[in-house]
């Protein structure tokens, strides 16, 4: 993305481009900037069911630090967040290159990756819960063929159900970053490859030293999509587990959302929200330093 | 925005002599399983026939679902014409916000002081000596019901209380059934625990906790040993796996299951699955130990609207939510006890009788709603949950669970 | 960027080679694990419930019956109404159209504004921006709660438009503005040189220009406002509720049993539109993403 030139208009004074840029400017300051405020503002204060200016120093933190499901949600997310980034690149990445080999029903095989990304979350979780339903999905099937003693029921066992919602969201995702990165290798140049093969360079080899370096502004661009997906995650579990068995597959925004309107304690959600994004922006500080900040110089 | 709602009213105005009071309302609320829209719809029934018009606004998925929606349409300045919540503090803020319209004046003239019962009902609706809602009925959680079937199939007399129940569990599980039925989602945990409470600890016990906040008690032995039992009970639960509290009702009307502790409402699912208490199954209020129920139940709540028509609207259906009739329809129909001792409810099933008779002898207790913050009830549930589906020792969930009460001191 | 679509791997061997065996068999595994749920759902929402309850969740149906759709589009009830999915889509359309034109319009006249006519800070609210992408929508619940009741927009269809305009704005100029950097600056250049303005740039080189990457956002949007449940149901009231609140209804009013064949045929009724979006425009899609996503 960096690497272009930009036009180094100094047109500033062109009024029409200014107006054009009210929507984008009002959104960023108001909506995002202010919003970011105000939540960090009330997570300060007792607020229960409406926001209210009554400050109590960092008792929500301290609260929050010490809550077991709080705790619980972050390995949670942790884990489904890297877990995720890992096959969701990788997969859409292998799936990328086999595509990409010339072969026949391409727009076949293209379709029936991509079309879960066209449903919601919230169909995708209902769907998978069904299918990992011990009693009448996967395990019951295979029983029924004659493993007596098959077992996989992931969703009923806090130990494994971050990873039948990760069967799910990978559903979901994967098609998608597999377009993206598809996409990515078409638009290197025939020549590279052409090299490559005179050099004697085997396949994968050309992939892992040129193509792949090649792709970084793809490769960030997916990475920017997953990661906000991921540290959105909410529907998918509602859905799927509704953060059960237990406790075992909570997420953060499960909790900001719970405590804000379940428990009716704004002041709590707003603490926990601004630890999310607290978090985002410790990822997104060093790309936006990547991004822009060399570049200034150049 | 403003200015269209001010023409609308307007118009609503000089057009008032000829449209003959049909006012529109919309009542937002969250009955949307069998025996609750049955429910509703008497309700509906009722109000179209003064005239007005009930527009239904069902959101489905529980209450922690639709009270988001509820305050932020609230807060938000488009507020619906009226809307349930739960009796106690659930709404207290939005009165003192000022966002609720004041129904004192239909409470005196209908006498609500005298005939509601029990009066802590209209308590918790009372701010500063002003009524802003409308009790519509009285949901006890402390029942075990029982199925006939499972019973009958693993060749056992059906148990009478809760420590027969447990004894029970063995045999049921040779039979293949899951001895107690619990549904996945945490206030069902909570509310498990809760009747649990009540009928290992005592009546005693439960209000040196809850009214009097006595947190030695609830650090004490005697609360251990509630606490022993229900690690004990969630044994009995671990087979099951469903998530709604109607699924793990489901599973006790089809034999199933041989139990489940859940609320009054649940015989709302057995009428509308056919089945006639005391043959098919059998309630046990207070677990069949302690017979004593809390009092909570949901009440609706009228915000301020601009349009005096609708709020002439919002008092009728007011005064109607709480009028006899409509008690006994909505009730028979709903499961729940009325919030009048004064109605006839002869037609009502023998569950119902039973929880009348607790109700007339006066062994009550206010709701878990009612005695602690939502914040409070949240992090019990949260707690709970995790308890029933995990290793916990006992020890370390009472500890836990003091703690979180002491967050809401 | 029509060539940029062909495949540029090595090159085919025209026969049944252990290589193509690998190749299509890993696609085809792959493909198994895709179409698996959609097979699911299609066979279940054609099952009667006793054939649901007994069977295998994959076999096909026994007996063909279209009553789960019926029921799903015409008569699945909650609380009171009893008019299924039906109630709801033409209001999703309603909200649809709107939001789309509108967050695709302003999104990329950023990222041409972003591009072309970079002004002082226009990085520092792009960062901005993205970092907006990563909010949940939970957090920020509340605030726009506040801002639409200042606006007076609060509970109407253009509150729900400004919403879907703000929350589609991140990803849709970040899109936009990959596109338009790949866009030789000879033209903007020469077009300025002509005496073009901002608009007359944008419309007469920009537009015509964008036909892949509008197909990919239009995509997106579409999905995207299709399937939101939270702000419809937040920032509307019931005359305006999109299906989705009737999905949600439908799926989570309990009524007895679950009805897994009604649920299944809802569901695939509300994903209807953007699947079909899909199907038609999925060439388009890559051919868009190839361009918007890539260059930069």
């Amino acid at each position: 993305m960096a690497t272009t030139k930009r036009p180094r208009n100094r047109m500033f004074r062109n009024i029409n481009a200014k107006i054009a840029a009210i929507p984008m400017v009002l959104t960023t300051l108001v909506v995002f900037v202010g919003g970011t405020i105000w939540t960090v503002v009330y997570s300060f204060t007792n607020s229960k069911l409406l926001p209210k200016l009554k400050f109590v120093g960092f008792d929500q933190y301290e609260r929050l630090w010490s809550n077991s499901r709080w705790l619980i949600s972050i390995e949670n997310l942790a884990l489904f967040g890297v877990f995720s980034l890992i096959f969701t690149i990788s997969v859409g990445f292998l799936l990328a290159v086999l595509m990409d080999q010339k072969i026949r029903f391409e727009d076949t095989f293209r379709t029936i990756m991509l079309y879960p990304f066209a449903l919601s979350f919230v169909v995708t979780g209902l769907v998978w819960q069904w299918i990992l339903n011990p009693s009448f999905g996967i395990q019951s099937i295979v029983r029924s063929l004659g493993w007596e003693s098959f077992t996989f029921n992931p969703l009923e066992n806090p130990n494994l159900v971050m990873y039948g919602l990760l069967i799910a969201g990978l559903w979901q995702g994967t098609g998608f970053v597999m377009c993206l990165l598809l996409a990515g290798l078409r638009g290197i140049d025939e020549d590279i490859w052409k090299a490559t093969r005179v050099d004697g360079i085997p396949t994968w080899k050309t992939y892992v030293i040129v193509i792949i370096p090649m792709m970084r502004p793809v490769f960030i661009t997916t990475l920017v999509l997953v990661a906000a997906g991921i540290i959105k995650l909410y529907d998918l579990v509602v859905a799927q587990t509704s953060g059960g068995p237990g406790n075992a597959s909570q997420v953060p925004a499960m909790y900001v959302y719970d405590y804000m309107f379940q428990a009716q304690n704004l002041g709590q959600g707003f603490a926990a929200s601004t630890m999310m994004l607290l978090s985002v922006l410790i990822v997104l500080i060093p790309w936006a330093y990547l991004e822009f900040g060399g570049k200034k110089h150049g | 925005m403003k200015k269209w709602k001010l023409a609308a009213g307007l118009c609503a105005s000089v057009a008032l002599p000829s449209a003959a009071l049909a006012t529109d309302l919309e009542v937002t609320h969250w009955w949307t399983s069998g025996g609750e829209a049955a429910a509703v719809a008497e309700l509906a029934k009722a109000f179209d026939a003064t005239g007005n018009h009930w527009v239904d606004g069902a959101i489905a998925g529980g209450g922690g679902t639709a009270r988001p929606i509820m305050i932020s349409r609230i807060t938000g300045g488009d507020p619906m014409g009226a809307t349930q919540f739960n009796h106690g503090q659930q709404a207290q803020e939005l009165v003192e916000a000022g966002l609720m319209q004041d129904l004192t004046e239909v409470a005196e003239r209908d006498h609500w002081k005298d005939i509601i019962y029990p009066p802590s009902l209209l308590d918790s609706c009372t701010l500063d000596g002003k009524i802003y809602c409308a009790p519509v009925n009285i949901h006890s959680p402390e029942w075990l019901w029982l199925s006939n079937k499972a019973y009958a199939d693993a060749g056992i007399p059906v148990p009478t209380n809760w420590d027969e129940f447990v004894a029970s569990a063995p045999a049921l599980e040779a039979a293949g059934k899951i001895p107690l039925a619990l549904g996945n989602q945490p206030w069902q945990s909570n509310l498990a625990f809760g009747a649990i409470t009540i009928a290992i600890g005592g009546l005693d016990l439960w209000k040196q906790i809850n009214v009097e906040k006595n947190m030695d008690a609830a650090a004490g032995p005697e609360m251990a040993k509630v606490f022993e039992a229900a690690a004990n009970a969630r044994k009995l639960a671990a087979k099951s796996t469903v998530q709604d509290w109607n699924q793990a009702t489901n599973l006790v009307i089809t034999g199933e299951a041989g139990g489940q502790i859940m609320g009054d409402w649940a015989q709302g699912e057995f009428a509308v699955a056919g089945q006639v208490a005391g043959k098919d199954y059998t309630c046990l209020p207070g677990l069949g130990v302690n017979e004593y129920i809390s009092t909570g139940g949901d009440a609706f709540y009228f915000p301020k609207l601009k349009d005096p028509e609708k709020t002439k609207a919002q008092l009728e259906l007011a005064a109607l939510l709480v009028s006899k009739e409509v008690q006994v329809a909505f009730n028979l129909k709903k499961g729940s006890l009325p919030i009048r001792g004064d109605v006839d409810l002869s037609a009502a099933n023998d569950c119902m009788k039973k929880g009348l008779g607790i109700l007339a002898k006066g062994n009550i207790v206010p709701s878990g709603d009612q005695v602690w913050s939502a914040d409070v009830q949240k992090q019990a549930e949260d707690l709970m949950v995790e308890f029933w589906k995990s290793d916990m020792s006992a020890a370390d969930a009472q500890a836990k669970w003091v703690e979180i009460l002491k967050s809401g001191l | 960027m029509a060539e940029a679509v062909h495949p540029r791997g090595t090159k085919p061997r025209r026969r049944l080679s252990g290589r193509n065996i690998m190749l299509y068999g890993t696609l085809l595994v792959f493909s198994l694990y895709y179409i698996l749920p959609l097979w699911v759902m299609v066979m279940t929402s054609l099952k009667g419930m006793p054939e649901v309850r007994l069977g295998n969740i994959f076999a096909p149906p026994v007996e063909i019956t279209f009553e789960p759709w019926v029921k799903a589009w015409a008569e699945a009830c909650t609380g009171l109404n009893c008019d299924g999915l039906s109630r709801g889509f033409w209001n999703s359309v309603r909200i649809l159209i709107p939001s789309v034109i509108l967050s695709i319009i302003v999104a990329s006249v950023n990222g041409y504004a972003l591009v072309n006519w970079r002004f002082k800070g226009s990085d520092v609210f792009f960062t901005i921006l993205i970092f907006g992408s990563f909010i949940p929508y939970q957090v920020m619940l509340y605030p726009i709660v506040i801002l639409l009741r200042e606006m007076g927009l609060y509970g109407t269809l253009w509150g729900l438009v400004v919403v879907h305009t703000i929350f589609g704005m991140p990803i849709l100029t970040l899109l936009f503005r990959n596109y338009f950097s790949s866009i030789p600056e000879e033209l903007f250049k020469a077009a300025r040189v002509d005496g073009a303005g901002f608009w007359g740039i944008y419309f007469r080189i920009m537009l015509p220009m964008s036909l892949p990457i509008f197909v990919v956002a239009l995509i997106l949007q579409v999905t995207g406002i299709w399937n939101d449940f939270l702000f419809g149901v937040v920032y509307t009231k019931p005359d305006l509720y999109p299906m989705t609140v009737q999905l949600n209804n439908i799926v989570n009013s309990v009524q007895g049993v679950k009805e897994y064949n009604v649920n299944m045929a809802a569901t695939l009724l509300t994903g209807l539109v953007p699947l079909i979006i899909y199907f038609v425009s999925g060439k388009l899609f890559v051919r868009g993403i190839a361009a918007g996503a890539v260059k930069g």
